[in-house]
């Protein structure tokens, strides 16, 4: 399933999204991302008969994504992402 | 000597319903679905995954309240005793506020597990527009979610911002729908789609410079039409393609949209606004067959 947290708005498409077909529940997003933005639960709300882990974009993140994210995307010579880098699956990526 | 007058136009029927031909008694596994959404709630109750009865009705101030108060209504139609109940589930914004719920799940998984009930296995892209949020779902021929995208930062879209509407010009949310086609010459141009409140100020412009309340209707209805199929856009549309929650219900919207889609939406004899809580009575139903039920 690809779980697209975020929001449009007048200025644009902010959305987070999670392959949860490659996401194993292994965390190492958490641990990557300074503002906290991804949490791990055990069952996944929005597949309720999965059994295994799996990452989400924290509640109180998702309408702030421009903000929270903001320090990771400078305007010019942006470095990679420490979340997409952190995940080895492969699962995470921005809309913008 | 004062008078106080009071009206409103936004309030749709509350409804319950039981369905003559299913029986408790002999059933398995009885499982209910609880929706507790921003504007309206719903409870489903169902025998061995059959719709057996249902209630809906507007969300008050207090969620836990609402929650029992819809469960309550679609048992008042039934002979069927609350403690005969195996399994709960939880859905919609007010979920973790449901006292009696065995678990939670979110709103995504139940509609598109709703959908694929209430329209058939052929559906793969549900739109549901709610009270304060919009969804697209994509999803496979067993309901599972495969793809999904959520807009709840604002109102722009949303039942509620018809409802403001269907009060500013003070019509009833009902006729909402076949007004806004009820006027002469072209269609007016959109208003705003990016905000309910400047949607609303911009209205009452049109109306003050001569507009009939039927083109601003339509105005609006356009506005919310562009609004939706800009998400929907994002995640692309597979047919067959259904429409859950109240706005289904508004041919305004949905006749706008479907123009822009250039698609034929499915037909489905249930009321839309159960999606939700027809889709939480199912997971309860599929976790109860699993084994992971109450006992």
């Amino acid at each position: 399933m690809l779980a697209n947290y975020g929001y449009s708005d007048a200025s644009g498409d902010f959305y987070i999204t999670i392959d949860t077909d490659r996401c194993d529940g292994c965390s190492a997003c958490v641990s990557a991302c300074l503002e906290a933005v991804f949490v791990v639960v055990d069952e996944d709300p929005n597949d309720p008969l999965r059994d295994d882990p799996v990452a989400m974009v924290a509640a109180d993140k998702r309408r702030k994504l421009t903000y929270v994210c903001g320090p990771c995307k400078p305007a010019a010579d942006r470095p990679p992402l420490p979340c997409v880098t952190a995940c080895k699956a492969g699962a995470i990526s921005h809309s913008w | 000597m004062a008078e106080q007058k009071s009206e409103t136009f936004w309030q749709w029927t509350e409804c319950n319903w039981k369905d003559p031909d299913v029986g408790w008694k002999d059933a398995r596994f009885i499982t209910v679905g609880i929706d507790v959404g921003s504007v309206s709630s719903q409870a489903c109750i169902m025998a061995d995954g059959k719709i057996f009865a249902y209630g809906n009705m507007r969300t008050g101030s207090d969620s836990p309240t609402s929650a029992r108060n819809a469960l309550d209504f679609a048992l008042k139609v039934t002979d069927l005793p609350e403690e005969r109940m195996d399994y709960c589930v939880g859905t919609g914004y007010g979920r973790v506020n449901v006292p009696f719920a065995d678990r939670t799940v979110t709103e995504i998984a139940c509609h598109a597990r709703g959908a694929n009930f209430m329209y058939g296995p052929k559906v793969r892209t549900v739109l549901d527009v709610g009270g304060q949020d919009i969804k697209v779902i994509q999803c496979d021929e067993k309901g599972k979610v495969m793809n999904f995208l959520m807009n709840d930062k604002c109102a722009a879209g949303t039942g509620r911002g018809m409802e403001v509407f269907a009060d500013l010009l003070g019509v009833s949310i009902t006729d909402v729908g076949d007004r806004s086609f009820q006027y002469d010459g072209a269609e007016p141009d959109a208003v705003s789609n990016t905000c309910v409140i400047y949607a609303k100020s911009e209205a009452t412009g049109l109306l003050r410079s001569g507009w009939t309340t039927e083109q601003v209707l339509a105005a609006y209805c356009r506005a919310m039409a562009e609004r939706i199929f800009s998400l929907i856009k994002r995640l692309g549309i597979e047919p067959e393609f259904a429409v859950t929650g109240g706005m289904a219900k508004n041919r305004g919207v949905m006749g706008r949209l479907m123009t822009m889609i250039s698609l034929e939406r499915m037909e489905t004899h249930w009321d839309t606004q159960i999606a939700g809580a027809v889709g939480a009575a199912l997971f309860g139903h599929a976790l109860c067959q699993r084994g992971k039920g109450r006992r």
